[in-house]
């Protein structure tokens, strides 16, 4: 119950209070008020008053009631149209993905084509060709309005189609049919239901054009669209008489909109797992260094909604020196290097006692340049840290031109020289190329040649080898190292795979739930010495490569 | 080729693709799976790992050789690709987050393994109650939703998937290569296990040789869509034959031969 009154929000409340205050009209009016509404012979275009509250029509109608008694009408009929609309649309969007690719190419071409042709003008030619009367309406509507469902559904089928559980239940020998229903509908059933939700709204308004212009509902029947045409040559001396309709068009109109609306916000996406609150306690790290080129002290992280992600973290990197730090995912890692470059997200806030880089106050803005060329970013997935439209050149030389006052040929050395030093060969050629014509450790070098262009004196590696094959992460670590030999360049190298951490790194920073629990020199890791038991679980479940020939030692 | 092979593949060829785009992906390889092995098989991205799981699954056409499984050909030129028809291979993805339905509970996914066609739960609670226990998730999981578990505990719900049809063999696709160090530790430990309860035969793809060591039987390395190497996992990795796996196991950092020192230009 509490689970339904969380997720019950004010538009869909509303959206569909309205909707049902107008289905009671729809099906109570006509029995109550059929006679007020169509008997002849009381006084025409009379003004409002106790008995007509709105006024009578032309022929001494009853005004209001006449609209309430069109609702049933006009409400069906959008109803229709809508259905008519949907399901079509939906077997036809969805069914697409299950046929021949062909097939499913030349359908979606028609789709595309259709749903740029506007769906009103259409259902005036359907209309005009099927000829006025309700029945029309409806199926005018209806008709044109199948291309936008069916090509929603297709692209929302594109987005599950192939994923591992509808491949998996493929597998399984779940017949099609069941997997339409059973993993297809639930998955891209929301959007669907808010996409029918709109178009209702929307089929109420061209329906009501339809009788308006006169192609819909014809005399004696009524809906509010006729009802509006009625009005017309009146409007003037009595405008009550379109007030009403168009009153009721707008209320069911509003009640629809807000229900999608409601609808779309109801299915949103599942609220995110409660975050565990981390432990409290740190360690202290090495005693402050004169020579020190970060420094942080007291780092706190928290998220939007209170929790802490990183709390009173402290820790110092020397000049050229590589620090690792490993941790698992959620363990702040990121988070603290992130900070660290003032990269955070804009959801998080970071407090610091200190966060200095060199003599750079990190928790101040400004002095933009400074940051931008005291520090280098290599980040997981070189891939999306680059522009797939642009090419290399232009954008790895932005820091050197935008920072570092560069005229664009001088940068383009520069990088030139940087991609040299990381060895990629036939630097010139590679800087006009695009981000897909180069593997991935190739970009990642030509990422660690962009880092290194301004002269850092930091680089911060966010897992830079995590998306790599492993013979290509070992020539990215050799580089790292190199870097470091040959420029005194200060690493803050984060990852969680102690392998290559103790490979690299000169001292180990551990982190578990938002805290440092251990800090281990290189030496001390690759000793197995550790004392936290943390450390030790996470040692014991890192897989390493003994070479011990097992089952010759053992014949068993 | 062994009388004993549960799953043979014989100078498989497969390409990808129509026309212009057409990519030869895996070219004669050829592979034996001995029934109660676990089988590793290596290499980096795009060497074609993937591509022999989905042409195993019956997901891709072979243009040349054959699979066999079980003295039956279901992959190769003239055979259909095996589609549900049998279910005695099952396979395990690799994304743990998108591997499970996430409008349907646990319980719901388990039944649909036992009986694609109704899926219902309360026929088969105690089948599914007891394809939990088996991967270490009590019976409160049964009416979850996948939202609710952490990638390890979702990867060990797709094993039980996988296992609940009580399949001769498992094709088990990089599963640990999204975890955690210590969840995949986990995972690991339920595999040997379950090597050692069950028989299980499986073909484990992983890039990480250090896994292949902790759980394989035997090993196949791909290059290039091609098999650089194969043969008892500990004689591969301890005395490479081809220079590629000699490089593969140097790169492992910490392991034997790894070396920081850049090669002289």
């Amino acid at each position: 119950m509490t689970d339904l009154r969380r997720r019950l929000n004010a538009p869909l409340v509303a959206g569909l209070a309205i909707m049902a205050a107008l289905a009671v009209v729809a099906i109570v009016a006509p029995f109550t008020l059929r006679e007020a509404a169509d008997t002849l012979g009381g006084a025409p275009r009379s003004a409002p008053s106790a008995e007509h509250w709105l006024g009578t029509d032309s022929l001494g109608r009853d005004v209001l009631a006449r609209s309430l008694v069109a609702t049933r009408l006009t409400l069906l009929m959008a109803l229709g149209a809508t259905a008519l609309s949907a399901i079509p649309g939906i077997l036809i969007g969805a069914s697409v993905w299950f046929g021949p690719r062909t097939l499913r190419n030349l359908v979606l071409r028609l789709i595309d084509s259709t749903v740029a042709f506007p769906s009103l003008v259409l259902a005036l030619v359907i209309a005009a060709i099927l000829g006025p009367a309700t029945s029309s309406a409806v199926i005018a509507i209806g008709v044109a309005g199948i291309p936008a469902f069916a090509r929603i559904t297709s692209n929302m089928t594109a987005s599950v189609i192939h994923s591992d559980y509808i491949t998996t239940a493929r597998l399984l020998g779940v017949p099609r049919w069941r997997n339409f229903t059973r993993h297809l509908m639930p998955n891209i059933g929301g959007p669907l239901l808010v996409l029918g939700a709109s178009s209702f709204a929307l089929a109420l308004l061209e329906i009501s054009s339809l009788s308006f212009v006169g192609l819909g509902v014809q005399s004696p029947d009524y809906d509010w669209g006729r009802l509006l045409s009625e009005a017309l040559p009146s409007i003037y001396s009595m405008p009550m008489i379109a007030i009403a309709p168009s009153a009721m068009l707008i209320i069911a109109g509003v009640g629809a909109m807000l229900t999608g609306d409601g609808l779309a916000r109801h299915l949103d996406p599942w609220s995110s797992a409660p975050a565990r609150a981390p432990r409290t306690g740190t360690v202290t790290t090495t005693a402050p260094r004169t020579s020190d080129l970060v420094q942080i002290d007291d780092l706190r992280v928290t998220a939007a909604n209170g929790t802490p992600l990183v709390h009173g973290l402290s820790m110092r990197i020397g000049a050229g020196e590589i620090v690792g730090l490993v941790g698992e995912s959620g363990s702040g890692k990121s988070m603290t290097a992130m900070s660290l470059a003032r990269l955070q997200p804009d959801s998080v806030t970071v407090e610091a006692a200190t966060l200095r880089v060199g003599d750079l106050d990190m928790r101040k803005g400004g002095r933009r340049t400074a940051m931008a060329t005291d520090i280098g970013l290599i980040f997981q997935d070189p891939t999306r840290s680059l522009n797939p439209a642009l090419r290399l050149g232009g954008q790895l030389t932005e820091v050197l031109t935008v920072h570092m006052s560069m005229l664009r040929r001088a940068a383009r050395r520069t990088l030139v020289d940087g991609f040299e030093r990381v060895r990629i060969r036939d630097a010139e050629h590679r800087l006009s190329q695009h981000p897909h014509e180069l593997s991935g450790g190739m970009l990642q070098r030509t990422m660690i040649a962009s880092a290194l262009a301004t002269n850092p004196r930091l680089i911060i590696a966010d897992e830079p080898t995590t998306a790599l094959d492993v013979t290509v992460q070992a020539e990215v670590l050799r580089q790292l190292k190199r870097i470091n030999q040959d420029d005194a360049t200060a690493i803050l190298f984060i990852s969680h795979d102690l392998g290559v951490v103790e490979a690299l790194c000169d001292r180990v920073l551990v982190m578990h739930q938002g805290s440092i629990v251990e800090e281990l020199t290189s030496e001390q890791l690759a000793a197995r010495d550790v004392s936290h038991p943390y450390t030790q679980r996470l040692l014991d479940a890192t897989p390493s490569l003994s070479l011990t020939d097992a089952r010759q030692e053992d014949p068993a | 080729m062994s009388i004993d092979a549960l799953l043979t593949v014989r100078d498989l060829h497969v390409t990808l693709g129509h026309g212009a785009r057409a990519a030869t992906v895996l070219t004669d390889v050829s592979l034996d799976i001995p029934k109660g092995a676990i089988v590793g098989l290596v290499g980096e991205s795009g060497s074609g790992k993937s591509t022999l799981a989905k042409t195993i699954m019956g997901i891709h056409r072979a243009q040349a050789g054959a699979i066999e499984f079980q003295g039956e050909t279901i992959a190769g030129p003239g055979s259909r690709p095996r589609r549900s028809a049998n279910r005695a291979i099952q396979l395990v993805p690799q994304d743990p987050y998108s591997s499970l339905d996430p409008r349907r509970t646990v319980g719901q996914t388990l039944a649909e393994a036992i009986d694609p066609r109704r899926a219902r739960l309360a026929a088969h609670r105690d089948a599914v109650v007891a394809a939990l226990e088996a991967v270490a998730l009590d019976d409160t999981a049964v009416d979850r939703y996948p939202h609710e578990f952490s990638g390890g505990q979702r990867q060990r719900i797709a094993i039980a998937r996988a296992l609940i049809t009580e399949p001769e063999l498992i094709v088990a696709d990089e599963i640990t290569s999204a975890l955690d160090v210590s969840t995949q530790a986990e995972i690991i430990d339920l595999l040997i296990r379950l090597r050692e309860d069950k028989g299980l035969t499986m073909l484990f793809i992983t890039h990480n040789l250090a896994l292949v060591e902790r759980l394989c039987d035997q090993v196949a390395v791909l290059l290039h869509g091609r098999v650089a190497e194969s043969g008892p996992a500990s004689q591969v990795l301890a005395s490479p034959a081809s220079d590629y796996t000699r490089q593969l196991v140097a790169s492992v950092p910490g392991g034997p031969g790894f070396t920081l020192e850049s090669p002289a230009p």
